[in-house]
């Protein structure tokens, strides 16, 4: 037993990384259910922005280009659940089911060829001078852009939120679907951006496994990584940083769970796993402000 | 669909008139293959697969292959093996552990029908058993690893704690400790065999705490591309060579070589010579494969390697050689014993040396 | 431009004819994309569709797919109370698990005892109470502290995949299982077998709790006055309220009713088909019968015939992949299409298409 080998400094640089699909796929999805739709098919816009996304970087070698086909990817397919459920009105919670369902035999089927390729490398940043600083400097500045990106993108979505006037309307269109009708905003096209800014954000998720974390494809390769986005936003109770907060504890209690083992401390690896979703039910339960967006999940059509 | 309990045994025939089948006739061999994974995962399917298709390349139009992938272990794997087995099928490959009931349930229904199972140790007339020793490319793994490690720590990440695992850890860790008394597993367990965030994750915290070499028992290439970020840190290919991270993480690997013996099996249905035998191939028959040592591992290391694989493959050698004694201390194997086969199948506990309890 | 026109009623024609245009257009667009991947489409539709039911092995693929049905038909039954009456359970993946665990805990702990008629009994309570047991926390929740059931019952499923591992690794690890993981066999152990009651018709005790649910389900819904609150509370919460509904209470029976129904899948399933608790015995079937409650509109008829169209797709393609070597995952992606063509050409039951601007 020896926890003097765990290093904190790079245990907390490793959950960044660790974290960041999560949070990148996390963060569409709490502007999806702000907006008051719920899209279970995180996972399936995850893996087919993963393949999308692995395919255009094999193909033009840049992962720049690669991370944007995912998006496109991930957008794609959640135009589909936003058209059934949007304009045909379908269940969310089924059609978001379904489109996990297509969205894993989608991408098995165009990744065929490209298993067991090596997708260029994604180079990392070394911010000059910040990085050379002790302790800060490798656990903030020794990241590849994503890493970035991720918690951009939770900035920008708390700004979005918070401040501008295209979040309140985001917001009021979830609270309450016929109020924000009757004030004369298009509930469904806003909701339609919402969807695909989720199956986006979802598609750069699956491609930051495939091109950074892996980096390969191989079929089903996000793993249930698309559930657990799901669970932090809930975790979150749908407030940006706390899913950044969220992110990191998943992210954390899998990577300390590891940590533990390889310094020989003998723990029940089974009751650690299930921690966080616990965790998560009781946040659920405690936080009075844990509300979950009025219209979540309802469907909406307007009559005249 | 418990059908064995009113069939007790050898009653396949009657199986088949009572439900009204024709017994098709035909000319070509058709052999079947059922899969856990999909056939691209890169790993343990993805070699299963290669069998498969070195079947078709050895034997051109005489044999036709069907293969069904993603099959849960339990009742949608029965149903798959007797729907091949009702297409006709004359000889079904089951590759996975968890397919050993459903194997012995269908193979009492289709006794004309030869069955292999793959790491079981349960068979019948018409099933077979066959495994690899993988604990012998193991051993060449922990030998060079021993040698290449300045840290003196070596990572080791686990899949579940089950008797193959626990061989490869030890097998690994006595070739190790025999070139480099000071050496130290660290050994997380991933309870995954295919996880590529997680495996990621498992090698990372690895190399962050001091280990320069990283074995796996998991199937994914992500603990390769993180030695490889890491830099100076040594892997091995796993079930697949992984060849496309050579010379550097990767050094070696073992690969899973399924093809010489579903070439050998197929041909024996063929000839009629089938008979239900239970092999536990290694080095030698070419089952375990040892992937290229790279350069990045000093000539006379690789020398040393590549003797004592030669003399694994000869049978001049066998990994599992006392003196050895169990992690408790207490005696397990004489000066110059041999570990028997059934001991090694079942293996439930660590050498000595190894810190840490295998978790129950 | 296209409107949505909300009809006065259900439309009697569209709620038969959906479904069937449903399976013709994913037919279509499925046999584009088996073309497309160089498969025989007619050949390959033929095969998911009418060889399993009619195929040369018929005879054997006809009992699977009652086998296959039966606990898809048992959870959806059990789920659409709750969906009727906006309780939103989609963790019965879980409830599932635990009412697997709880039934073969129960039969192990008397092994190798010979007394079926008094463990098998007591496995299917101990599956049913398994299983309302993990259903009543995110209903108690719920009740208690406003919480979203979606969400809890959700996040129950992973603590009970966690909770299976390590039953599979501790507990209920077969002592004779030369070191591997999982339980011993119930499925062979005479106590506590789920076998067949009629040879080689697949019905098992499970698959006929499954009819007898469907025809429950039936009466209550279309008579009992429970099923008239269930559908009150559905349409309009405040006039159930008016009407004296006690909304906590209905929660709370519709949540036990799902949760005591997928747990009693679960016992059925490990006692029988799968017959041991291993790391993954789970294989989806709470989540599936999700899907399966929708495509039966919730009504249990429909979940009847729904629930044996999906164990037809997966029969089926198993029998596609293995005599037109169509990868598995084709299938997935042609069972994702058909339930997004079922759930597209839903609407037509509740709304009417109108062309050209309202107003």
């Amino acid at each position: 037993m020896d926890f003097s080998s765990i290093n904190p400094i790079l245990l907390l640089a490793s959950l960044m990384v660790a974290a960041t699909p999560i949070i990148l796929a996390a963060a569409g999805e709490l502007i999806v259910e702000r907006a008051g739709v719920l899209n279970l098919g995180v996972e399936g816009m995850m893996i087919t922005g993963a393949i999308t996304g692995f395919i255009a970087t094999v193909t033009t070698g840049s992962p720049w280009i690669g991370f944007a086909a995912a998006a496109v990817g991930g957008a794609g397919l959640s135009l589909l659940f936003g058209f059934l459920t949007q304009f045909l009105l379908s269940n969310q919670v089924a059609t978001g089911l379904a489109l996990t369902l297509f969205g894993l035999g989608l991408s098995a089927l165009l990744g065929q060829g490209y298993n067991g390729i090596k997708a260029p490398e994604f180079p990392k940043i070394d911010i000059p001078v910040i990085s050379d600083i002790p302790v800060l400097g490798p656990i903030l500045c020794s990241h590849d852009p994503m890493v970035y990106v991720g918690l951009g993108l939770i900035a920008g979505i708390w700004y979005f939120l918070k401040y501008s006037r295209a979040g309140l309307v985001l917001r009021a269109v979830g609270e309450n679907h016929e109020a924000a009708h009757a004030l004369g905003y298009h509930v469904i096209r806003i909701r339609i951006l919402a969807i695909m800014f989720g199956g986006a954000c979802a598609g750069l998720g699956g491609a930051y496994i495939s091109l950074v974390r892996v980096p390969q494809w191989t079929d089903g390769m996000t793993a249930g990584a698309g559930w657990i986005a799901l669970a932090i936003v809930v975790f979150a109770s749908w407030r940006p940083w706390r899913l950044l907060i969220g992110a990191y504890l998943f992210g954390g209690v899998t990577v300390l769970q590891l940590n533990l083992q390889a310094a020989g401390i003998a723990i029940p690896v089974e009751y650690l796993a299930m921690s966080p979703y616990i965790a998560t039910i009781l946040v659920l339960v405690l936080m009075s402000a844990g509300r979950a967006p009025g219209s979540l999940g309802k469907i909406f059509h307007a009559s005249r | 669909m418990k059908r064995r309990t009113l069939l007790a045994s050898g009653a396949g025939a009657a199986t088949m008139a009572m439900l009204g089948l024709p017994a098709r006739a035909q000319e070509k061999t058709k052999v079947g293959f059922v899969f856990v994974g999909p056939i691209g995962d890169g790993g343990w399917t993805f070699e299963h697969n290669n069998g498969r298709l070195a079947v078709e390349a050895a034997f051109g139009d005489a044999v036709e292959t069907v293969y069904a992938e993603n099959v849960p272990e339990g009742p949608d794997a029965e149903r798959v093996m007797t729907q091949m087995a009702l297409g006709g099928a004359d000889l079904i490959f089951t590759t996975s552990f968890g397919y050993m009931e459903p194997t012995l349930n269908v193979a009492a229904k289709f006794p004309n029908v030869k069955f292999e199972h793959a790491t079981g140790y349960m068979r019948a007339d018409n099933v077979s058993t066959y495994s690899a020793r993988f604990y012998e490319g193991r051993a060449v793994q922990g030998h060079i690893a021993g040698n290449l490690t300045k840290s003196n720590k070596i990572g080791y990440i686990g899949s579940f704690p089950i008797p193959e695992v626990i061989r490869g850890i030890n097998s690994a860790f006595i070739h190790a400790r025999k070139v480099n008394p000071d050496v130290e597993f660290k050994i997380v367990w991933a309870f995954t065999w295919f996880d590529p965030a997680k495996e990621a994750d498992a090698a990372k915290v690895l190399i962050e705490q001091g280990c320069d070499v990283v074995l796996q028992h998991t199937d994914s290439t992500a603990p390769q591309a993180a030695a490889q970020a890491a830099g100076n840190v040594y892997t091995f290919g796993q079930a697949s060579d992984m060849g496309e991270y050579a010379p550097m993480p990767r050094v070696s690997s073992i690969i899973d070589n399924w093809a010489p013996y579903y070439v050998e099996r197929t041909k024996a249905v063929m000839d009629g010579t089938w008979t239900s035998v239970d092999t536990w191939d290694g080095i030698g028959r070419g089952m375990v494969g040892i992937g290229e040592i790279s350069d990045a591992v000093p000539a006379d290391v690789k020398a040393s390697a590549e003797a004592l694989r030669d003399s694994i493959a000869s049978g001049a050698y066998h990994p599992f050689t006392g003196p050895l004694n169990k992690q408790d201390g207490s005696a397990w194997l004489a000066d110059g014993e041999v570990a028997d086969d059934g001991t090694l199948a079942g293996l439930g506990f660590y050498v000595e040396g190894i810190e840490g309890d295998i978790p129950s | 431009m296209l409107t949505l026109e909300k009809r006065p009623q259900p439309s009697k024609a569209w709620v038969y004819a959906a479904p069937i245009l449903a399976v013709v257009i994913t037919m279509i667009v499925g046999g584009a994309v088996f073309a497309l991947l160089g498969k025989p489409p007619l050949e390959a539709i033929r095969t998911i569709f009418y060889d399993p039911i009619f195929g040369e092995f018929a005879s054997y693929s006809r009992p699977q797919l009652l086998i296959k049905a039966g606990p898809l038909i048992l959870i959806a039954i059990g789920l659409s109370f709750g969906f009727r009456a906006g309780i939103w359970n989609i963790g019965a993946e879980g409830q599932y698990i635990i009412g697997a665990l709880a039934a073969a805990g129960t039969g192990l702990a008397f092994y190798p005892m010979e007394a079926r008629w008094l463990i098998f009994p007591l496995m299917i309570i101990a599956g049913l109470a398994g299983g309302m047991l993990w259903a009543a926390i995110p209903a108690f929740l719920r009740i208690r502290f406003k919480t979203n059931e979606i969400l809890v019952s959700l996040m129950l499923v992973y603590v009970a995949e966690a909770i299976q591992a390590s039953m599979a690794l501790n507990l209920l690890r077969n002592p004779d299982g030369h070191g591997f993981p999982g339980s011993r066999n119930l499925s062979q152990y005479s106590s506590s077998a789920n076998l067949e009651l009629i040879s080689n018709s697949g019905i098992h005790w499970g698959v006929l709790a499954a009819v007898t649910a469907v025809v429950f389900a039936y009466f209550i819904l279309a008579r009992h006055r429970f099923g008239f609150d269930v559908r009150l509370a559905g349409q309009s919460p405040r006039a159930a309220g008016f009407a004296g509904v006690d909304a906590g209470r209905l929660i709370f029976i519709c949540m036990l009713i799902s949760g005591g129904l997928a747990g009693a899948a679960g016992m059925f399933e490990i006692a029988g088909p799968a017959g041991r608790v291993s790391i993954d015995f789970n294989v989806g079937y709470g989540f599936t019968a999700i899907i399966v409650a929708f495509l039966g509109r919730l009504h249990p008829v429909g979940i009847l015939i729904a629930g044996l169209l999906m164990a037809l797709t997966y029969i089926g393609g198993e029998l596609a992949q293995l005599s037109l070597g169509l990868p598995g995952a084709a299938i997935q992606l042609f069972q994702g299409m058909l339930l997004f063509f079922l759930l597209a050409v839903d609407v037509m039951t509740s709304y009417r298409i109108r062309f050209g601007k309202t107003e």
